[in-house]
């Protein structure tokens, strides 16, 4: 009876909390979205435009971990297959996360363009069947391109 | 540390490449604190970031990148190109982060 009721309150918890936390942590990353969509991000490996200064690596990474009854229903899910709806969400934040995190860096040092970035997944806990917590790594080179000039060959001359 | 370039690029923005200086790697193992482990314990049931792992993940990646660094210096690079992250869990409260790239030296 006592485990029922730990039970009941663990997967309360874990909905009420997940869920407000959840959202708003939606809102803020779209707030820092629209607030550095100035910095255009692509995985190009090649540049062919104009620098003004180049070459910097910048890096973000963040370590999200599932609640208690997301857990419990991927679970549940697991043992039908299918599209597993929790932990989709849980990693496309992380993910968007670990961009605005990494974005932040490139702001700092006054980029507007990260080339070849690179997105890393690692799992993290005991067994990596039942995901505790993942962590995002996103990461690229951060340059400034020349204004005014749309060409490399323009540049040179 | 500052003077050498770090890009995940083949090549470095506006300078040439005037010798290759072959792989240089770093990394290292870290264990999860036993404190944060428990926090962490607590996290699993609300959900949401684990700021302890975040800070701990990213002080080992640059403590394998500063390694990576070291190496490169030590053979007379200037920049390390196409840098490349990579994290394995290796038993359950360990991780290793692995850093390599090619060590050039650019004009």
């Amino acid at each position: 009876m006592g485990s029922l009721i730990t039970f009941i309150v663990l997967m309360c918890i874990g909905f009420f909390v997940g869920r407000a936390s959840e959202a708003a942590h939606l809102q803020r990353l779209k707030r820092a979205e629209a607030e550095l969509s100035h910095i255009q991000i692509n995985t190009l490996k090649h540049i062919h435009e104009p620098l003004e200064t180049g070459g910097v690596l910048v890096t973000g990474n963040m370590v999200v971990a599932v609640d208690y009854f997301k857990k419990v229903i991927a679970g549940l899910q697991m043992l039908f297959g299918g599209n597993l709806r929790m932990y989709n969400s849980l990693l496309s934040r992380a993910r968007r996360e670990a961009i605005v995190r990494m974005l932040r860096e490139a702001e700092e040092l006054g980029a507007d363009t990260i080339y070849n970035v690179r997105i890393e997944f690692t799992a993290i806990g005991a067994q990596p069947a039942q995901i505790g917590g993942a962590e995002l790594l996103a990461y690229g080179t951060a340059v400034k391109r020349a204004t005014g000039l749309s060409t490399v060959e323009e540049a040179q001359a | 540390m500052q003077d050498i370039i770090l890009t995940n690029l083949e090549t470095v923005p506006g300078r040439t490449i005037t010798n290759h200086l072959g792989l240089v790697q770093g990394n290292t193992v870290r264990a999860k604190h036993v404190g944060r482990d428990i926090m962490a314990g607590l996290k699993n049931i609300v959900g949401g970031e684990l700021k302890g792992y975040t800070e701990l993940l990213n002080d080992a990646r640059e403590e394998a990148t500063s390694r990576m660094i070291g190496e490169a210096q030590a053979r007379g690079a200037n920049a390390v190109i196409n840098v490349r992250f990579s994290t394995s869990s290796i038993t359950a409260g360990a991780s290793e982060l692995y850093c390599y790239g090619t060590a050039v030296t650019v004009a």
